[in-house]
């Protein structure tokens, strides 16, 4: 467990698995939860660093600025796909092609 | 004893990942992501990042989770149990994850990460408090102004036309 490696093996992952759902997922919902794993994945690198790196704490700091990203990407997100939602009646991300109804 | 609750929570965390991105239920996909972010939190205090874990509660779990949650709520019938979460172009996406995964792995595995020996902190939070207030002040100010920006982003957006 007190390895650098573990740690970074684990966000690779994460990231993977991210990036899979992000492709592969159709629902914009399911959509976004790819991308909270991506973000999840990154810091954990971070952290992984900051602590195996002598304890640099900018590394807590940048994770900070990444969660605070997080939830303002989320709040925005969920609010356009309302907003799709309303407007198409679906949220598969397929169908919503245009710029204007 | 750790070792063991390490490789439980490395478990747990990329066996729920699995399960987001593979779940044909979407609300099973919400839940699954509770449990991926509570596994991050335990790799996190793992990494000594006591007040990033704490964080990562508060706004990950108790903040995002349910607003993707009130997300499946509010883009579904609440009435239809199997809300549907197909996926498709799944022969490519596996292709890319395996080339992520190979890849990456690769390059973590091979690369001779400098590694420096140090003790855990006494704590955490008055380190980041002092870094935040003195050397990331200005990202600070443009991360408030940011979240300012997306409250009222999110609320105009959001808001019936009258």
């Amino acid at each position: 467990m007190d390895s650098l490696n573990n740690y970074l093996f684990v966000s690779v992952i994460l990231f993977s698995l991210g990036l899979f759902g992000v492709i592969t997922r159709r629902n914009g919902v399911a959509v976004l939860m790819g991308v909270e794993l991506i973000l999840n994945a990154a810091n954990l690198n971070f952290l992984a660093f900051a602590r195996f790196g002598g304890m640099n704490m900018a590394g807590h700091v940048y994770a900070l600025f990444v969660i605070v990203l997080a939830a303002a990407e989320a709040a925005v997100a969920l609010a356009i796909i309302i907003n799709i939602f309303n407007n198409y009646k679906t949220i598969n991300i397929d169908e919503v092609s245009e710029l204007k109804q | 004893m750790a070792n063991f609750v390490f490789w439980l929570i490395v478990g747990l965390t990329i066996g729920s990942a699995i399960l987001v991105v593979q779940s044909k239920k979407l609300v099973y996909s919400a839940y699954a992501l509770l449990f991926t972010l509570l596994g991050v939190t335990g790799l996190y205090v793992f990494l000594w990042a006591d007040f990033l874990a704490v964080v990562q509660v508060v706004v990950y779990v108790g903040g995002i989770l349910i607003l993707i949650i009130f997300g499946i709520m509010l883009t579904n019938k609440i009435t239809s149990v199997n809300i549907s979460n197909t996926s498709v172009q799944k022969s490519i996406g596996s292709i890319v994850l395996l080339v992520f995964i190979a890849g990456l792995g690769f390059m973590v595995y091979k690369t001779p990460w400098v590694s420096v020996a140090n003790s855990e902190p006494a704590q955490t939070t008055e380190t980041i408090g002092r870094l935040l207030m003195i050397d990331y002040l200005l990202p600070f100010e443009v991360a408030s102004l940011l979240l300012l920006g997306a409250l009222i982003a999110a609320t105009t957006l959001s808001r019936k036309d009258d």
